[in-house]
């Protein structure tokens, strides 16, 4: 079905992971469904439009960087700069926007996914060839990247009114005139439909998934663990840079100061609630749409019951460790049937 | 490669080697070279941009204002020796400081036993992470990422946007005076304030602890490999328990500076700042993946931390630029460490 369960054939033609994949994503399925229920019990009114809208107004921005996280994560790695270059994308951009309000929205665009790509670059050369932990190096390039929007900015916030309307239309407009799944929606599933495309028809896809597999036997068969581990943190920067756009239709500013903070934190949760092995080796599109469609109605839920906002967090944080802990069990047994039988 | 072999490697890269021919080599390659080499340089530097660097007090003061970093460092050596991560360190001392200010003023509990409530909540959250990890054999940057969240989560539902004592509270609402302003308070004669002598004492003591214990071997022998020391007859998951217990206590106490530091507990205390715990451990030579690394690095790596911190202070750097800087230097100090490593082979 996917790629995982692909590679999990070929590697240790166990029918067992194949349906565990399968288990996780029916899994995510089942919860949601189940904080729908409760949701619609304790307030019937739940679903209708807006309450829709702003789950799917969740996910785009949330949903484009955890699938390059997702890919991170496949190949053993981790990327906690994806916050700082989403805020160096959108300051940068929004700069230009501010300064040259004719420029084309679509050029900006363009220009925000090439300076993440190359801010994910940095990333992915210090991983791939100078042998920096991933967790290390991203730790100091998400403060190096923040320090940079800092000084680029002077610490001057994008506002409102520098947004070109058009790019805040993104979030507010459909295709054909659909109010409620606006166009940053259909970016997101462009974007997760490329990803699944990717991973499952190249052969650099396939590869990530042999990485983190077991990189030493990638190795062997003569898969480039360097180039393909550089090539995912490139990717994984220029969907961030994507994201700050995104960020900047959604909220109509960019602030250094605010922008992108402690979203790696989420977008990795996303990652893992999708059933990303945090061992690395496999992963699926799928569930980890699944999985920011998860926190988006989440989100949305606790205000809707009118649970204040300060609760949101440890409900993230209860969530990511049900998740966690949910694998590991179920990691554990399917190592129980592998070898014991 | 057996325990033995890699004990011993440890031991080297710990004491440095004993032959004199390679002492000097010894010394050069040790990771924690890198950053006393720093350390001196970030000082020399320091002093010449600004004459006020050089000023004991100024310096010692200083400390007091990132200290919670130190003594969570102190813990976090432990547990990247183990070969594991605790993201929830900063998220433990925000919800310990906003618990101590909820059982204090909500509760009125008096204000001894609610430090005894405090360090006791923190070692629990700390020793959840541990069972986690350890019996549920789950890896530690997932469950610490968990717990990151949920205990910052726990501390907003607290005193949510708030703080102990609430900002509409008048100035008799305060907590008792020989709790706070800790540091304010030096050692007689000296311009030494207390909480860098907490700090110093728990890291010599604790040092003593990793250095000459058998609990100490056994951390970096689960660090080298797990398996191996396992097998070997170590308690791998009362030791991994143990040092996610004594991190938490650390926090907690570092908590508890915090509230007595600022004379208020908020939920979001210290926001950020496993960062920089992080950084302390890793600039201080300590191997990410584990068997390897140093109190005594960690101290070192601290002090240069808050050397640059005072150091671009005095010299008008801005503090994100900073910010830019300190990153910048973790990963610099690995480039470094790695191509002593190549070096020494």
């Amino acid at each position: 079905m996917t790629s995982t369960t692909d590679t999990l054939h070929r590697q240790s033609s166990s029918s067992l992971a194949v349906q565990l994949s399968r288990f996780r994503e029916i899994g995510i399925v089942a919860f949601l469904v189940i904080v729908i229920i409760v949701t619609v019990l304790l307030k019937p009114n739940f679903i209708q439009p807006i309450n829709i809208r702003s789950i799917l107004l969740w996910i785009p921005l949330l949903s484009v960087v955890a699938m390059g996280q997702m890919m991170v994560i496949i190949t053993r790695g981790i990327d906690v700069s994806v916050g700082s270059i989403l805020a160096f994308s959108g300051i940068v951009v929004g700069m230009i926007f501010r300064d040259f309000p004719e420029f084309n929205i679509y050029l900006g665009t363009l220009l925000g996914i090439l300076l993440g790509a190359m801010l994910g670059a940095i990333n992915g050369g210090l991983i791939a060839w100078l042998k920096v932990p991933p967790i290390i190096t991203t730790l100091g390039t998400l403060s190096a990247y923040r320090g940079l929007v800092f000084i680029v900015s002077g610490g001057r916030q994008i506002d409102p009114n520098h947004v070109p309307t058009a790019l805040i239309r993104w979030s507010q407009r459909g295709p054909f005139g659909i109010q409620w799944v606006p166009w940053v929606v259909i970016i997101a599933i462009v974007v997760a439909l490329l990803t699944y495309a990717f991973l499952r028809f190249t052969k650099m896809g396939r590869n990530i998934y042999a990485i983190g597999g077991n990189p030493d036997a990638a190795k062997l068969r003569g898969i480039s663990v360097e180039s393909t581990t550089f090539v995912v943190y490139l990717i994984t920067g220029g969907l961030a840079g994507l994201a700050g756009i995104l960020y900047a239709s959604r909220f109509g500013f960019v602030n250094p100061g605010e922008t992108g903070v402690g979203f790696e934190l989420t977008v990795i949760a996303a990652a893992i609630i999708g059933g990303t092995n945090i061992f690395g080796g496999s992963g699926t599109v799928l569930g980890v749409f699944l999985g920011c469609l998860l926190l988006g109605t989440i989100s949305v839920a606790l205000a809707v019951l009118g649970v204040a906002s300060t609760w949101q967090l440890a409900v993230y944080g209860f969530v990511i460790l049900l998740a966690v802990i949910v694998d590991g069990i179920i990691q554990r047994e399917l190592q129980r049937a592998t070898t014991g039988e | 490669m057996t325990t033995n072999e890699t004990n011993v490697q440890t031991q080297n890269s710990i004491q440095g080697t004993s032959s004199t021919g390679d002492r000097l080599r010894g010394i050069l390659v040790r990771p924690e070279f890198v950053t006393v080499a720093l350390l001196i340089l970030a000082f020399v530097v320091g002093s010449l941009m600004s004459p006020y660097f050089l000023d004991a007090v100024f310096l010692f003061n200083y400390t007091s204002l990132y200290i919670e970093v130190g003594i969570m460092a102190i813990g976090m050596t432990f547990i990247i020796i183990s070969g594991n991560i605790d993201l929830s360190v900063a998220s433990i001392l925000a919800l310990v400081a906003s618990a101590a200010g909820v059982v204090y003023f909500d509760l009125g509990v008096p204000m001894v036993m609610t430090i005894v409530i405090a360090l006791t909540l923190g070692t629990l959250l700390g020793w959840l992470n541990g069972a986690l990890v350890a019996r549920l054999k789950l890896p530690a940057l997932a469950v610490t990422l968990g717990t990151w969240a949920l205990y910052r989560g726990a501390a907003q539902i607290l005193v949510g946007d708030d703080s102990r004592p609430r900002l509409a509270w008048t100035r008799e609402f305060m907590y008792p005076e020989w709790f706070t302003r800790i540091h304010r308070v030096y050692i007689p004669g000296t311009p030494i304030p207390v909480p860098f002598v907490i700090f110093l004492v728990l890291a010599i003591v604790l040092g003593i602890v990793l250095y000459k214990t058998t609990f100490g071997r056994w951390v970096y022998a689960i660090g080298t490999n797990e398996d191996a020391a396992r097998y070997s007859g170590v308690p791998t998951h009362r030791v991994k328990m143990l040092i996610f217990a004594l991190t938490g206590f650390l926090s907690g106490l570092a908590g508890l500076i915090m509230v007595s530091r600022l004379s208020v507990a908020r939920y979001d205390h210290a926001r950020g700042w496993e960062l920089d715990v992080i950084t302390a451990v890793v600039l201080g030579g300590t191997d990410i993946f584990g068997g390897r690394g140093s109190m005594f690095g960690t101290v070192v790596a601290f002090l240069l931390l808050i050397f640059l911190r005072t150091g671009m202070g005095v010299a008008n750097v801005k503090a994100e630029s900073q910010l830019a800087v300190i990153g910048s230097l973790l990963i610099l100090a690995i480039l470094v460490s790695n191509l002593t490593e190549k070096l020494r082979k």
